[in-house]
C-alpha cells in the first residue's frame, strides 16, 4: 500500500484514483455448515483487502446444515461486486446476497438490521439511577443486577446501541459485549 | 448397500486402499509424489498395484509442477501425493502456481493420526490452514467413510468451471482405517454448480458488436487452452470468419497458431508493437479466457481507451474486475464460441472492406519489426538461439515448458506455437523453477515427444535436482539454458529502476553445467558460438537422455519491447530505441514504486 500516496502513473500495481465513493453495504452469505467454512470466508476478505465492519455466523437450517453469515463492510460499488463474486467462488457458498442493493431495488433505504449488546454498568448514588432512567428509555432490559452494578440487554440498531454506550460511559461503564449485525430485508420474499 | 453382503464386503476396505481405488476411478495413470511417515499406508498400496504409476521426484515441489506440466499438456487432472509437514509446505508453491494459471491439480497430503492433531506432533502443520488461500478448495478428511466422496468431489472441483488445485489431507489412522468405498457416481454438491453455458442474448448482443467494428481485435487467454481442443479449434473457426486480428497472453499461446495469418504475437508488457498498439487504438475488443492482468493491460487508465469490450469467461469474478466490460458473457469459452460462431454464420457477414484501414494500419505498426535484435556473428543472442531451436523443432511433437525471467519472454516472442497444450510456462505466479519438473512431467505424459525445457541459468538451479527424477525414469528432457550468468530480468529491471547498481543479480559461481549433466547420468552440451549452435542443437534432439544444454548467450542483452512501468501500451520502448540513456530513463519516479 506504500503507493497509495504517490501521485498513481499506472503500469503494473496500477492504484487507480478512486472516483466511486466507499458504501456501507450488509451481505448475507448462506453457506454449508462444515468445518472451516468461516476461515474461508474471512481469509477471503483479509487476502483480498476487503473490510468487515461486522460479522456474524450461525447455523439456521439444522437439518440441511445450513448457515446464515451476515457481514457488513464498506468498498466502492466496483469492489462489492468483486466481493459479491468472489464468495460465490468459495465451493460450500450457496448463495450470497447483497441485502443493502436488493432492500434499495424494493424502495426502502436499506434492509432491517440489528444488533444484540449487553452493557454492564457499575455505579451507587445518582450515577446508578440514571443508567436505569436512560435504560429505560432505550427500552433496554435488566437482566443481572446487585447494589453495585447492572447488566443490561438492549437490541436495536447499530446506531441505538452507539448511543446507548455513549451515554453509559461516564455512568460507569464497564464492559460490552456485541453479537454484530443481524440482518434481512423486508416483505414476503426470502433471501 | 442393499446389493447383497459380497458387495459390501469387496466395499469395505481401508483409507488406504479407497484412496488408491478412488484415483483408478477417476481415470488417474500416473501421479507425482514423495513418501513420509504420514502416507506410508498409501505408498504401501501402490507398491501392490500396478495400474496406477508413482514417479517419485526428489522435492515436493517437482513432484507439483511435474503434475501441473502433466496436466497443462494433456488436459487432465494432474495429481501429487505428499506426506504432511514439510511435504505440505514445499507443496504450497506448485499450488499457488497451480491457482493462479487455473491449471487443475489434485493433491494429496498424508496427516498426523486425528487424535494428534494440534498437539504439534512431529511433521505436523496445519496444511488446510496453510493451503487455504491456494487452492480452489480443500478438505480434511476425519472420517474413513467419507474419503472417497471426499476424492470424487476433488476431482470434480479441480476440473469444472475454472479449474485449480484443490487440497485433500488424510491423516494416518483414516488411511488406516476401514471404510465403505462409494463409486464416482455419487451427487454433486448443491452449492458448486459452475455455469457453463452463456447466455445467447449476450451471445448476440456480442456478434452485433463484432459485426460493427471497424477496428477489432481478438485477446484470447488460458481459459481457450483449459476449455480443450474443440475451443482451439473453435477459435480458429471465428478468426477465419471475421478476418479479425488477434493476439494472446503469455497462457495462451497456441489456441491460435503463430503461422496464423491474422496473428499479431503476444500482448502485453513484452508483447509485440503491433499487438499492443491495436489493444490501445481498437473499437471492439473482444476477451476470450483471459483476466485483463496488470502484466497485460499496462496503465489501466490509459487501457485501450476507445473500445467497447466483450469478455467471455467461466469465473464471473473476472469480470469487472481490473477492466470494464460493456458485454461480458459467463461461460465456458468453446460453448460460447459455439454459439457465437453459429450466430455468426447466421446472422453477419465479415465487412472486409470496413476493416481494410485497419489492416493497412497494423502493418504500417508490424514494419516496426519489435522483436529484431542486432545479430552477432561472435556471441549467441539470446533470440538467434530460441529462433534456432524453433526451426530445428518446429517439424517435430515439440512440448516447450519454461522458467521465468528473459528466457521465458524470449521463448514466448521467438518460437512459434501452433497447437494448445504445448506450452507450458508459470504465468502468473512467476515461479522460477517451474519449467524444468513441468517437463519432466510432460515427458511422462507424452514418452516419445520431444520435450524442452527452455531454461535460464539462475531460475533452473532452484528446481535442478529433478534431472535425478529424469534419469531414473528415462525421461529424455532436454533443458536448454540461455546461460548469461545473470538473473537477467532482474537485472534489466535494475537497469530501468535503480541506475543500474546491480545488486546480487549476477551469479559469480555456477556450476560446470556439463558435468552437472553427467554427475546426474545425463548428457550435457555446451555450445558458445552461434556457428555451432544448429549441430548442438540437433545433437541434443538425438541424444534420447536427459540433456542439460548451457548456451552461453550475450550476457548484457535485454528483452525488448516493453511497456515501462507506468505506462501506456502505446508508449513501449522499442529495441532500436532502448540506449542506454533511453533504458535509465525509461520510467519515471512515480513508476519506480510499481512492479
Amino acid at each position: 500500500m506504500n503507493a497509495q500516496h504517490l501521485q498513481p502513473t499506472g503500469s503494473a500495481y496500477f492504484i487507480a484514483t478512486e472516483t466511486e465513493k466507499p458504501e456501507s453495504h450488509t451481505l448475507s452469505v448462506l453457506v454449508d455448515n462444515e468445518p472451516g467454512v468461516l476461515a474461508r470466508v474471512i481469509g477471503l476478505f483479509s487476502g483480498r483487502g476487503y473490510n468487515i465492519d461486522s460479522l456474524t455466523v450461525s447455523e439456521t437450517e439444522h437439518e440441511k446444515h445450513l448457515s446464515r453469515i451476515t457481514i457488513a463492510t464498506r468498498a466502492t460499488p466496483q469492489v462489492l461486486q468483486q466481493i459479491r463474486h468472489q464468495l460465490e467462488r468459495i465451493v460450500p457458498v450457496h448463495r450470497v446476497v447483497d441485502l443493502t442493493v436488493v432492500a434499495r431495488e424494493r424502495g426502502h433505504d436499506r434492509p432491517l438490521e440489528r444488533e444484540l449488546a449487553l452493557v454492564k454498568v457499575s455505579g451507587t448514588g445518582d450515577d446508578r439511577v440514571e443508567a436505569l432512567r436512560l435504560a429505560d428509555a432505550f427500552r433496554a432490559s435488566v437482566i443481572d443486577a446487585n447494589t453495585e452494578h447492572f447488566i443490561f440487554e438492549i437490541t436495536g440498531r447499530v446506531s441505538k446501541i452507539e448511543q446507548f454506550i455513549a451515554i453509559m460511559k461516564p455512568l460507569g461503564l464497564v464492559e460490552v459485549c456485541r453479537t454484530g449485525v443481524a440482518a434481512m430485508n423486508r416483505g414476503p420474499e426470502g433471501m | 448397500m442393499s446389493n447383497g453382503k459380497a458387495d459390501d464386503d469387496s466395499n469395505r476396505i481401508t483409507g488406504a486402499e479407497i484412496v488408491v481405488r478412488a484415483l483408478r476411478d477417476n481415470g488417474v495413470k500416473h501421479i507425482f509424489g514423495y513418501p513420509g511417515g504420514a502416507v506410508l499406508p498409501i505408498y504401501d498400496e501402490l507398491f501392490q498395484q500396478e495400474e496406477v504409476q508413482h514417479i517419485l521426484v526428489r522435492h515436493e515441489q517437482g513432484a507439483g509442477h511435474a503434475a501441473e506440466g502433466y496436466a497443462r499438456s494433456t488436459g487432465k487432472v494432474g495429481v501429487m501425493l505428499v506426506t504432511s509437514g514439510p511435504g505440505a509446505t514445499n507443496a504450497v508453491t506448485p499450488l499457488q502456481d497451480a491457482l493462479m494459471d487455473s491449471i487443475p491439480l489434485v493433491c494429496i497430503t498424508g496427516q498426523v493420526p486425528t487424535s494428534l492433531i494440534g498437539s504439534d506432533a512431529f511433521q505436523e502443520c496445519d496444511t488446510v490452514g496453510i493451503t487455504r488461500p491456494c487452492t480452489k478448495h480443500n478438505w480434511l478428511v476425519k472420517d474413513v467413510n467419507e474419503l472417497a466422496a471426499t476424492i470424487h468431489e476433488a476431482f470434480r472441483v479441480a476440473s469444472t468451471g475454472r479449474p485449480g488445485p484443490v487440497v485433500v489431507d488424510i491423516p494416518k489412522d483414516v488411511q488406516f482405517a476401514t471404510g465403505t468405498y462409494v463409486s464416482p457416481q455419487t451427487a454433486p454438491r448443491a452449492s458448486y454448480q459452475p455455469k457453463v453455458q452463456g447466455d445467447l442474448e449476450r451471445v448476440k448482443e456480442a456478434v452485433a458488436m463484432m459485426a460493427g467494428a471497424k477496428r477489432p481485435i481478438i485477446y484470447t487467454g488460458g481459459g481457450v487452452i483449459n476449455s480443450g481442443p474443440e475451443a482451439s479449434h473453435l477459435l480458429r473457426e471465428l478468426v477465419d470468419l471475421t478476418g479479425f486480428p488477434i493476439t494472446s497472453t503469455l497462457m495462451g499461446l497456441g489456441a491460435y497458431p503463430a503461422s496464423g495469418k491474422n496473428w499479431l504475437g503476444m500482448v502485453g508488457m513484452h508483447g509485440t508493437y503491433e499487438a499492443n498498439m491495436a489493444m490501445h487504438d481498437c473499437d471492439v475488443m473482444m476477451c476470450i479466457g483471459a483476466r485483463f492482468d496488470d502484466r497485460i493491460t499496462g496503465r489501466l487508465d490509459a487501457f485501450s481507451p476507445g473500445s467497447r469490450k466483450i469478455h467471455i469467461d467461466i469465473d464471473p469474478s473476472s469480470i469487472n474486475k481490473n477492466v470494464r466490460t460493456d458485454v461480458p458473457i459467463i461461460g465456458d469459452v468453446g460453448r460460447v464460441l459455439e454459439d457465437m460462431v453459429r450466430l455468426w454464420r447466421a446472422s453477419a457477414k465479415a465487412d472486409k472492406k470496413a476493416v481494410a484501414p485497419w489492416w493497412e494500419q497494423i502493418a504500417r505498426w508490424k514494419a516496426r519489426d519489435s522483436l529484431a535484435y542486432r545479430p552477432s556473428n561472435d556471441v549467441i543472442m539470446p533470440q538467434y538461439a530460441v529462433q534456432r531451436l524453433y526451426e530445428a523443432t518446429k517439424d517435430r511433437d515439440t512440448f516447450i515448458t519454461t522458467e521465468v525471467g528473459q528466457h521465458q519472454m524470449w521463448a514466448a516472442q521467438h518460437y512459434g506455437f501452433e497447437k494448445p497444450n504445448r506450452w507450458m510456462t508459470s504465468g502468473g505466479l512467476g515461479t522460477m523453477g517451474y519449467g524444468l519438473p513441468a517437463a519432466f512431467g510432460v515427458q511422462i505424459a507424452h514418452p516419445d515427444a520431444l520435450v524442452i525445457d527452455i531454461a535460464g541459468d539462475a531460475s533452473v538451479l532452484m528446481t535442478i535436482q529433478e534431472m535425478s527424477s529424469a534419469v531414473q525414469y528415462n525421461a529424455p528432457i532436454k533443458i536448454f539454458i540461455l546461460n548469461n550468468q545473470y538473473m537477467g530480468m532482474v537485472r534489466q529491471w535494475q537497469q530501468l529502476l535503480h541506475g543500474n547498481r546491480l545488486s546480487h543479480s549476477y551469479t559469480e559461481a555456477l556450476p560446470d553445467f556439463v558435468k552437472l549433466a553427467e554427475a546426474y547420468g545425463g548428457h550435457g552440451i555446451r555450445c558458445e558460438k552461434p556457428g555451432d549452435l544448429d549441430d548442438a542443437i540437433q545433437e541434443m534432439i538425438e541424444v534420447k537422455k536427459p540433456v542439460i544444454f548451457d548456451c552461453r548467450v550475450a550476457n548484457l542483452a535485454n528483452c525488448f519491447p516493453m511497456i515501462p512501468s507506468g505506462k501506456a501500451h502505446n508508449e513501449m520502448l522499442l529495441p532500436d530505441e532502448a540506449t542506454d540513456e533511453a533504458v535509465a530513463t525509461a520510467i519515471d519516479a512515480k513508476g519506480k514504486a510499481l512492479v
